[in-house]
């Protein structure tokens, strides 16, 4: 009897200091998941009456989610196929670009600072043909680098990912055999290695498995103070991910943007373009019901394109090309 | 004097319903008969809808489901092998390592120690299944996967590596270590169920044993621990059906590696690891199904293993079991 | 004579082997509390009961969120859980013939030993998918359904276990069956059926399982039982798969919280139960 009254009192006070906040739920992406709960937090400093609950759930879930309307909006690294978006019965599903980001090779191998990789290397380690550290291919792309006489563990992700999509992209642009054995997906049949959950799990995998490698994008692996390498970009030069190269990979995209936003930038040309960039979407609905919720939901949209941007650097996120956001602003007009 | 009319009037109809209803016990018994069945059509409830939202995985793969290796949500193909036979594999393992634990210690608790000893030892395992699987995660993550990565596996390969159950890189995560954290989490299970078993064996059976001029421990093992065979066979079936649906601390140690392996130190998956890293994400129809169809099969294999647990632990306390 | 001295051997050989697999069984909870003190105790400030979680890299923040959450969970599970299994539990005992109970208590058995991820997706079937939402309510009810089999058996093997000479004293002094039940054997048992509920109640306050899709998380303050809430068990989960060693932190701090929670549930059904057992005798 005791323990009900106490919690009884603690609901209802915890219930009175939130009982004005209108909850919006979203869901998706684990990729951009720090800078937007770094941006959700900021919009509810300022808008105290709103409250957007951001769960990063992985890619797969941002749209499955969306489809089902159980979250207010979604987020994902994969652009929703045409098939996908025709299962969404209630609305249409907007596609807004938020920021841009990289995917690095992450690894544990002690003693060794930067390592490279080539694209078809970088496949042959996740298609389990290269094993070892020390496999002549590593060591043709790091001439004097002492790589030692280890096995790969490779690491990738158990949940379905953008991250893993944008990944399997790149990879199957460069390799041909993964084209063909593996495929592109949030959720592929990875044919070796440990899974790890969202973006967190293989960081944490990867930092505590000595001698192994994962995909991560480039703020897990800053946060976290973890060793990444430098991809072979289409050019032929070995480029790391940092907001330049990032944002060159988005440089040729912007000028032919699509209506509705879906592009690759995988594998980018331009002499420092970082080869597996992407961009990452919100699923808006292009119909809100709920007058204060679409009200809140394109007040954050707007502030996200122009303020928020300045966030997305100091978080090794590259922001939106500006013909980029000229065109969102425009699409921000079609949410009803 | 005149006699009071004992018999009361005959009544109309409608007024006996409302007598009916008027009797207290009769409410009582309707109220508390609904709460009940809602027990039974709450559980009936939740088989039909497992069974109708793995429709779609049904339709598409039949029984080919139960045997196919296949799990690719590209190409949309799914098969539930390989996640049956991690469950099956930790599982068995786990057992392998506390039966002999568990059973030694309930021996030692039931024969040997002296009663206040053997009931606080008895209380402080019984604790441990309270403990939150979430919690055993957390430890195995940091505490028991180092030790596995680092001196256990590199010991396993360097002594039994010719054997292609040691085979592979040492990750420290996988079937060996989830099977060692279920092992831990059986052990209460069967501890203290063994050790009711063999306290129910009657006294004259050890003191017939010891009469004969056996040991105490001959007296133990070849006639107490027959004797309460069933029940500690009960306690196994039952601690089975517990590391069959344990999700939390194996998928934070299993490794979630959608393959079949026959090396223990290597990555795996159990139906209920799958079902928890990927329920909220399965994009299409067919995955989601298939998601549910593995834990229709889940719910089928621990509702067979706790079935036969309850017969074994019935016919050893209910009746007694071995005649002489 | 050697075969004697060598089945001697063997005696205290094995018996000192069962003594060893007592002392690594019983030492294993040690182990855990030690390992959950050691690095849990140093998070906990004031901050960590009273604080949301802030992003990570951040430091200051707190769970606080997920204890209120935690409470608000069990507490809808004990509001559902608790009158269906007592009130089921009294059917059983007081009111049932023999097939009827026979198949109810089956199915509370086949209930119990159902893995706690598939109640998870009964749960969302049955709320999430029909509601559109993920929510506290669904994590609630899921929690229910795993509380309901451990109180419908203890309360109806406690009142089982009252002498049928206190039902026959009462209905012969004319009370009803329904006063009867309410006045005398209820009261009679009622140790032990508050003992069954505690269990139930430390049961459900670990379980991560079923909340995974249903009530998901949150990282403010559910504003109505209709939202996703945060929860401990989640959030441990959540923080320690992580590469966060601030999350690692806090993670075995809230281990360290729950576990305390549940083993002293769990010491105090126990206590209750004894007393009862000793003021029954007297």
């Amino acid at each position: 009897m005791k323990k009900q009254i106490l919690w009884i009192s603690i609901l209802t006070a915890a219930a009175s200091t939130a009982a004005t906040a209108e909850t919006i739920n979203a869901a998706g992406a684990t990729f951009p998941a720090p800078i937007y709960q770094k941006w959700f937090e900021e919009f509810h400093k300022a808008h105290a009456d709103i409250q957007i609950n951001y769960q990063p759930i992985g890619s797969g879930g941002g749209i499955r989610q969306i489809t089902e309307g159980t979250v207010d909006f979604g987020a994902s690294d994969m652009p929703m196929t045409d098939e996908q978006m025709s299962k969404v019965s209630k609305f249409k599903v907007l596609h807004f670009p938020t920021v841009l980001g990289g995917i690095v090779p992450t690894y544990n191998v002690p003693g060794v600072p930067s390592i490279n990789f080539s694209g078809a290397t970088l496949a042959g380690i996740y298609l389990g043909s290269i094993k070892k550290w020390n496999d002549p291919a590593l060591v043709k792309d790091n001439p004097g680098a002492k790589l030692p006489n280890e096995d790969i563990t490779v690491v990738h992700r158990s949940d379905g990912s953008g991250t893993s999509f944008v990944f399997s992209d790149y990879l199957a642009k460069v390799s041909p055999e993964w084209k063909t054995k593996v495929g592109v997906n949030t959720s592929v049949n990875w044919p070796v290695g440990l899974g790890g959950k969202g973006n967190e799990g293989v960081s944490g995998l990867v930092k505590q498995t000595p001698f192994s490698i994962g995909y991560v994008e480039l703020i897990y692996a800053v946060q976290n103070k973890m060793e990444y390498g430098a991809m072979k970009n289409k050019a032929g030069n070995f480029v790391k991910a940092d907001f330049n190269t990032v944002s060159d990979a988005a440089a040729g995209a912007a000028k032919d943007m699509p209506a509705d936003f879906r592009v690759s930038i995988t594998d980018a040309p331009g002499k420092n373009a970082y080869p597996i960039a992407s961009f990452t979407w919100l699923l808006i609905p292009d119909k809100i019901d709920n007058a204060t919720k679409k009200k809140s939901i394109t007040d954050f949209l707007q502030w996200m394109m122009t303020a928020g941007q300045g966030d997305a650097q100091a978080l090794s996120y590259a922001p939106l090309p500006k013909p980029v956001v000229v065109k969102e602003q425009k699409q921000l007009a079609l949410i009803k | 004097m005149a006699t009071v009319a004992v018999t009361a009037p005959p009544q109309s109809q409608p007024r006996k319903l409302v007598n009916f209803f008027r009797d207290g016990d009769q409410i009582a018994h309707l109220v508390t008969f609904l709460f009940a069945a809602s027990v039974f059509l709450v559980t009936v409830f939740l088989v039909y809808e497992l069974w109708i939202h793995s429709g779609p995985s049904r339709a598409k793969f039949g029984f080919h489901f139960l045997t196919s290796k296949t799990w690719d949500p590209v190409a949309d193909e799914f098969g539930a092998l390989p996640f049956i036979y991690g469950t099956v594999v930790t599982s068995f393992i786990a057992l392998i390592i506390s039966v002999p634990l568990g059973v030694g210690a309930a021996i030692f608790l039931s024969e040997l120690a002296p009663p206040r000893l053997s009931n606080s030892c008895t209380f402080l395992v019984e604790l441990l299944a309270a403990v939150p699987s979430v919690i055993f995660g957390l430890l195995a993550i940091f505490t028991l996967v180092p030790i596995m990565r680092q001196y256990v596996e590199p010991f396993l390969k360097h002594t039994l590596g010719f054997l292609p159950q040691f085979e592979g890189p040492a990750y420290g995560v996988g079937y060996l270590t989830a099977s060692m954290i279920l092992s831990v989490m059986t052990f209460p299970f069967i501890i203290s169920i063994s050790r009711e078993a063999l306290l129910a064996v009657p006294r004259e059976q050890r003191e017939a044993a010891l009469a004969l001029g056996a040991t105490q421990w001959e007296s133990t093992w070849q006639v107490v621990v027959p004797y309460a065979r069933l029940g500690i066979i009960g306690s196994i079936f039952l601690a089975l059906a517990r590391a069959l649906g344990e999700t939390m601390a194996v998928t934070m140690v299993i490794g979630n590696d959608t393959g079949i392996h026959t090396s223990l130190l290597s990555p795996g998956y159990t139906i209920a690891a799958m079902i928890a890293n990927n329920f909220t994400e399965a994009t299409g129809d067919v995955f989601l199904s298939a998601l549910v169809e593995l834990g229709l099969v889940l719910f089928a294999l621990t509702m067979v293993l706790n079935a036969a647990a309850q017969l074994l632990i019935i016919a050893t306390t209910g009746k007694g079991s071995k005649q002489p | 004579m050697d075969r004697i001295a060598r089945r001697n051997i063997v005696n205290y050989v094995m018996l000192a082997a069962t003594g060893i697999c007592t002392v690594i069984t019983v030492s294993v909870l040690f182990l855990i509390l030690g390992y959950l003190v050691v690095n849990g105790w140093r998070s906990l400030d004031w901050n960590f009961f009273t604080k949301l979680p802030l992003s990570a890299g951040e430091a200051g923040g707190g769970v606080v969120n997920a204890l209120v959450g935690s409470g608000v969970l069990i507490l809808i599970a004990a509001l559902i859980g608790i009158p269906v299994g007592f009130l089921g539990g009294i059917y059983l005992a007081e009111f049932g013939g023999k097939t009827v109970p026979m198949m109810i208590r089956y199915t509370a058995d086949l209930l119990n030993g159902v893995p706690s991820i598939v109640i998870g997706i009964f749960a969302w079937t049955v709320i999430v998918v029909r509601m559109h939402h993920f929510s506290a309510w669904a994590g609630g009810f899921a929690l229910s359904l795993m509380m309901i089999p451990i109180g419908l058996r203890a309360t109806e093997q406690f009142l089982r276990g009252v002498p049928n000479s206190l039902r026959e004293g009462s209905l012969a002094l004319g009370a009803s069956k329904t006063r009867t039940i309410i006045s005398v054997i209820v009261p009679a048992a009622k140790q032990g059926i508050l003992t069954g509920m505690i269990l139930g109640v430390a049961r459900i306050a670990g379980e991560t399982a079923p909340l995974l899709f249903t009530s998901l998380n949150n990282q403010f303050w559910a504003t109505s039982l209709n939202q996703p809430t945060a929860s401990l068990p989640v959030l441990i989960y959540n923080y320690a798969i992580s590469a966060y060693d601030d999350l690692h932190r806090e993670a075995w701090a809230a281990g360290l919280v729950l576990l305390i929670l549940v083993l002293i549930a769990n010491i105090a059904s126990r206590w209750v139960l004894s007393r009862g057992a000793s003021t029954q005798r007297g």
